[in-house]
């Protein structure tokens, strides 16, 4: 078991003939994901590496069978592409682009609650099951299948976590980046009831930092909901308020989201909280 | 990227939204100049990127033409909150009756726009919303179907504003909704709105805020960044596509990713020393991105010790370790550099390291180890 992707998925690229699309498209195949096809408008009926293209989401959905997408194309095109696999249906979209306006998502977002699919991002390194499969731009070798689920709103930062849990031989049922950005389609909420409903997970790790308020409302999921151990860290003790720190939408707003609060709230829910990430095996 | 305030009330000018004709000035005899042409009284306003300004004496009502050059003089080259004053607007003075705060922004939690207003305008709307919540009136709006006549009218009962100015708070409510579209604004706010002494609305004070991932389909928006007033390390920084912010302390930090980034700068804390800067570079690790990394954190006079935490995914450690040395070609560095490489081919990354010898760079293995080298470096040197 393992959630939202598995050796069953089902995956399309859209952008898979863009330079970042090709580069993640082969690295997705080494690792064993099964990818049925691409999406190039412009480029249906071609051939990359080795997969299908096709000119719309809803042609590759209907000759593929394909349940989930990720999306490499700029920013610029990010939400037209979004919107377009909502359209098709498609069930888990995932999306690697940085840079989408946020009056762009607050849009998205909303066609999204009035669909059935489910988008993990924007601007963030997507998801991997270990030993089965790889959605996104994670490097696939630092994971080794096991028992602890991670989510992170960060990327370089989740590598480092699941790095050292698995140079500890702590393996993961699945490790999923939800972006940093203001408005995205999964929150941490979201991937803790699916870890807290997975019988093969048996721990979670959380990854957060400074800026807006997912954190304190995992923390009182956690307190409510989850009987599961939970282990954290949050990003940006030292960072000075008010300021966006780099792309991850990481800002300290009118004296809330700071990492103080963040880590009062989890660890008055019962989660443990370290001080640093290579903390985080030992207290596993 | 902020707006200043006399860009902001531009801005809403065009919107429709009533504003003070006042003008911007540079030098004191400008203010006079101003100060003649509009009729006294003025006020002399510092136009800095901060807030603030009125609590640190930025912000001054003057009578004649020559106080309000005096008052310019005063506050030009005046420092507020590390922002000197390049710049002030000279507005004619407004009889105030009342202030009300009016303003859009997005709401994170919510995933929408939400327009707010309040009859407490005129100080610090967040203190208003610590202590008196209910006194701001909130809608939230669908970003499909726009802000619609009747949250405009759930705003002016709510702030029992009187029903001779709803017309007039109508036309300005929807105006600053629509900026706030039409300029991917995160922020647009009119603080205060006051009733002035005629009985009518004027926009005397405000600030708009850019989203920076829009502003490439708002060229014109991005021409009004005011550069002058912020670090030329931040300027340099953006020009070569890095994320950069100083800070006061005095290890330069140079790393892959923001969170990782302000992990590295937490961990500097940690073990008692603390970061000169966040710094991002970005995925991979180019010889000329490091390079340009590099020039701007030697740069700062405080930098006493200079932390690489780069983690190699998809790009790889050895590729790193190239970029780094290559970089080290160009620039000369009499600083310890602490390095910490980790992920895909860590071992020969280090290795690559070692052997080119390179003078003051320590290699470490663990982020902790990397971060306590640092600290101790920063505070031998």
């Amino acid at each position: 078991m393992a959630i939202l992707v598995d050796k069953n998925t089902r995956l399309i690229v859209q952008g898979i003939t863009g330079r970042e699309g090709m580069f993640h498209t082969e690295q997705m195949i080494e690792y064993g994901t099964n990818i049925v096809g691409g999406v190039t408008p412009g480029k249906g009926g071609e051939w990359a590496l080795g997969k299908p293209v096709f000119d719309t989401v809803k042609a590759a959905r209907e000759a593929t069978g394909a349940n989930t997408s990720v999306i490499y194309v700029p920013a610029s095109f990010a939400a037209d592409a979004m919107y377009e696999a909502i359209d098709a249906g498609i069930e888990l979209i995932v999306c690697i682009t940085e840079g989408i306006p946020v009056m762009d998502m607050m849009k998205v977002r909303e066609r999204l609650d009035q669909s059935k699919s489910r988008l993990l991002g924007p601007n963030c390194p997507g998801l991997l099951t270990p030993g089965q499969a790889k959605v996104g731009i994670m490097p696939g070798h630092i994971a080794m299948p096991g028992k602890v689920g991670v989510v992170s709103r960060s990327g370089t930062l989740t590598y480092e976590v699941v790095y050292a849990l698995t140079q500890r031989e702590i393996g993961q049922t699945t490790c999923i980046g939800i972006g940093g950005d203001p408005v995205n389609g999964t929150n941490f909420i979201d991937v803790l009831q699916m870890f807290e409903d997975d019988p093969q997970t048996e721990k979670v790790v959380l990854i957060g930092e400074i800026g807006g308020t997912d954190e304190e409302k995992a923390a009182t999921f956690i307190a409510t909901y989850l009987t599961k151990p939970v282990v954290a860290f949050i990003a940006g003790q030292t960072a000075p308020p008010g300021r966006r720190m780099g792309h991850a939408g990481a800002i300290v707003e009118g004296g809330s989201g700071t990492a103080a609060e963040k880590i009062a709230a989890l660890q008055t829910a019962g989660a443990t909280v370290a001080k640093h990430p290579e903390e985080i095996p030992d207290l596993l | 990227m902020n707006l200043h305030e006399y860009q902001s009330k531009l801005r809403f000018a065009e919107y429709g939204i009533p504003t003070p004709k006042g003008q911007v000035a540079h030098s004191p005899q400008q203010a006079y100049e101003i100060a003649k042409e509009l009729g006294v009284p003025v006020v002399v306003k510092a136009q800095v990127l901060t807030g603030g300004r009125g609590k640190a004496g930025g912000v001054k009502l003057a009578r004649t033409p020559e106080e309000a050059q005096q008052r310019a003089d005063d506050i030009l080259g005046m420092d507020i909150r590390s922002h000197k004053v390049l710049k002030v607007l000279v507005d004619p003075a407004s009889n105030i009756q009342s202030e009300i705060y009016l303003g859009v922004t997005n709401d994170r939690a919510a995933r929408k726009p939400l327009i707010m207003a309040s009859a407490q305008g005129g100080m610090d709307i967040e203190e208003v919303n610590r202590t008196t919540p209910e006194k701001i009136i909130r809608e939230h709006v669908d970003p499909f179907l726009g802000l619609r006549d009747y949250q405009i009218r759930n705003l002016a009962y709510g702030i029992e504003l009187p029903r001779e100015l709803w017309k007039q708070f109508g036309k300005i409510a929807s105006g600053l909704y629509r900026c706030y579209v039409e300029s991917d604004a995160t922020l647009a706010e009119i603080n205060p709105l006051i009733i002035d002494g005629s009985g009518n609305l004027l926009a005397v004070d405000g600030k708009i805020s850019i989203d920076d991932n829009a502003l490439y389909r708002h060229p014109d928006l991005a021409e009004l960044r005011d550069t002058s007033a912020e670090p030329p390390a931040e300027t340099q920084a953006r020009a070569a596509g890095l994320s950069y912010i100083k800070l006061d302390g005095e290890i330069g930090c140079m790393v892959n990713g923001a969170g990782l980034a302000m992990t590295t700068m937490d961990m500097t804390k940690l073990y008692g020393g603390s970061p000169a800067n966040f710094l991002d570079i970005g995925g991979g690790a180019k010889a000329e991105t490091v390079a340009a990394a590099l020039r701007i954190i030697l740069a700062d006079p405080n930098v006493k010790a200079v932390l690489f935490n780069i983690f190699g995914g998809i790009t790889r450690c050895d590729e790193v370790a190239m970029g780094i040395l290559a970089a080290l070609k160009d620039i000369k560095v009499d600083l310890p550099m602490i390095v910490r490489l980790v992920g895909t081919n860590e071992t020969e990354g280090r290795r690559l390291l070692d052997e080119a010898q390179v003078p003051h760079m320590i290699t470490a293995a663990t982020l902790a180890e990397a971060a306590q080298k640092a600290v101790t470096a920063a505070q031998g040197a």
